[in-house]
């Protein structure tokens, strides 16, 4: 149980143990109960809160939008299709400004999804840290991570998915031998393929590890500078004073970080694929 | 933070909420937004034409007003100038006529001077006939000389 977290490690280590669905020691399927048993259990396991909270928000995300797509009029719009519009709009000029390769109907979808949902994952770190952990040990949930983007399988799941459709587009555009080639023959011509080989492919895997630590990164530390600020508060009045203070700082400066990320996340998948859509001469 | 199966689960997630996205929300919002930008951009070019027309329109009324202006003026000029010419012809028509008038006169006074005259020959003729009787009662013979008066008569 949450309850039981004492020293400051503990309590660290608590908040960064994700809900782990999977196969125990004992052959039968459960929560892992410990960060040893979650770790025993595998890759065939699932973090549940991870997902939870991103489908849930997701869901919202699709739910809300949907709700404005459906009503959506030529006539003066009203206030959430308002907004709506204006977030289709900066996300229509976003990706017209950085995509060159033609009228491709999945761009700009993607990158709304993308940005939307990232933006509302990271916007869990903003919710004081102990309150949803706390409700859930009080349902009996020995561990609730409530920011998904703060695990990194949810960052490599999208920045894959995205990998995967730059792998895609490069075979559909380029065609096998034409994505080859340029893996091949870039930097140094024809007599370094050897080396153009290896920096390609480098190059070519560095775009998902990269997009997805980022974001990870980003967001974990965040939430570990949350954390620390939250030991404060049991270290005497004075202290107290001052986390509060930190902590109303960092959560607005956040606002920019969790924003940004987002953003960040969102033009890197439109200049990749952008990439993949190029032909190299 | 170990790496599990949640990274499939994410990653299908996000391409099932991708697929939606792209096939429910998307295109709808779009297209009100293209077709509001078309309305707004069809009512302000219909705007800009009505301007134009209204220019044009008040351009026209000016050049048919002072076409209307030269007209009516042409029209005042000829007006008085034939006028001018119909006094000038009743001037020249009132002329002809008084001439005739007194032409007619003259000829009349002629003539009757000339019957006046007549009748005074004819009376002096007939007095002289007469105070020449008179004086030559007893010798002359009317009937004898009548042809020698009648020759003074005429002389007279």
């Amino acid at each position: 149980m949450s309850g039981e977290a004492h020293t400051s490690a503990d309590y660290i280590q608590h908040h960064l143990q994700n809900l782990t669905f999977g196969l125990r020691a004992d052959g039968s399927w459960g929560l892992a109960h410990s960060v040893e048993e979650a770790k025993a259990m595998g890759f065939w396991s699932l973090h549940l809160d991870t997902l939870g909270v991103s489908i849930i928000l997701g869901v919202l995300f699709l739910y809300l939008f949907r709700k404005a797509a459906a009503n959506a009029t030529s006539g003066v719009p009203g206030g959430w299709q308002n907004f709506v519009e204006w977030v289709v709009e900066f996300i229509d000029n976003s990706v017209r400004s950085s995509f060159s390769g033609g009228r491709n109907q999945l761009i700009a979808p993607l990158a709304l999804t993308i940005f939307v949902w990232i933006f509302l994952l990271n916007l869990m770190d903003l919710v004081p840290i102990d309150w949803v952990p706390g409700l859930m040990g009080l349902l009996g949930l020995p561990y609730f991570k409530l920011v998904p983007t703060t695990d990194p399988n949810a960052t490599f799941g999208m920045s894959i998915a995205v990998f995967l459709l730059v792998l895609y587009y490069s075979f559909k555009i380029k065609g096998a031998g034409g994505f080859a080639a340029e893996l091949a023959l870039h930097p140094f011509g024809k007599w370094g393929m050897p080396a153009n080989l290896f920096l390609e492919i480098i190059n070519l895997i560095a775009k998902p590890v990269s997009l997805a630590l980022r974001l990870f990164g980003n967001l974990y530390a965040g939430e570990m500078i949350f954390i620390l600020i939250a030991l404060l508060f049991s270290a005497g009045i004075g202290w107290g004073v001052m986390a509060g203070l930190l902590q109303l700082g960092w959560a607005i400066f956040h606002i920019l970080i969790i924003t940004l990320q987002a953003f960040i996340f969102m033009t890197l998948t439109i200049v990749y694929l952008d990439m993949a859509h190029q032909e190299h001469h | 933070m170990n790496i599990n199966a949640t990274l499939l689960g994410q990653t299908i997630t996000f391409a099932v909420f991708v697929w939606f996205c792209m096939r429910y929300i998307w295109p709808p919002i779009v297209n009100a937004l293209e077709t509001r930008r078309k309305t707004i951009a069809d009512g302000l070019a219909a705007a800009e034409r009505g301007r134009h027309e209204q220019e044009l329109a008040a351009k026209r009324a000016a050049e048919t007003l002072h076409e209307a202006k030269v007209k009516a003026a042409e029209i005042i000029g000829q007006a008085e100038k034939r006028a001018a010419q119909i006094i000038d012809e009743a001037k020249a028509a009132a002329k002809a006529e008084g001439d005739r008038l007194i032409a007619a006169a003259q000829a009349e006074i002629e003539q009757e001077a000339q019957r006046a005259r007549e009748q005074l020959r004819a009376q002096v003729a007939a007095l002289v006939v007469a105070g020449a009787e008179k004086v030559l009662r007893r010798e002359v013979d009317a009937k004898a000389h009548a042809e020698l008066l009648e020759a003074i008569a005429k002389e007279i």
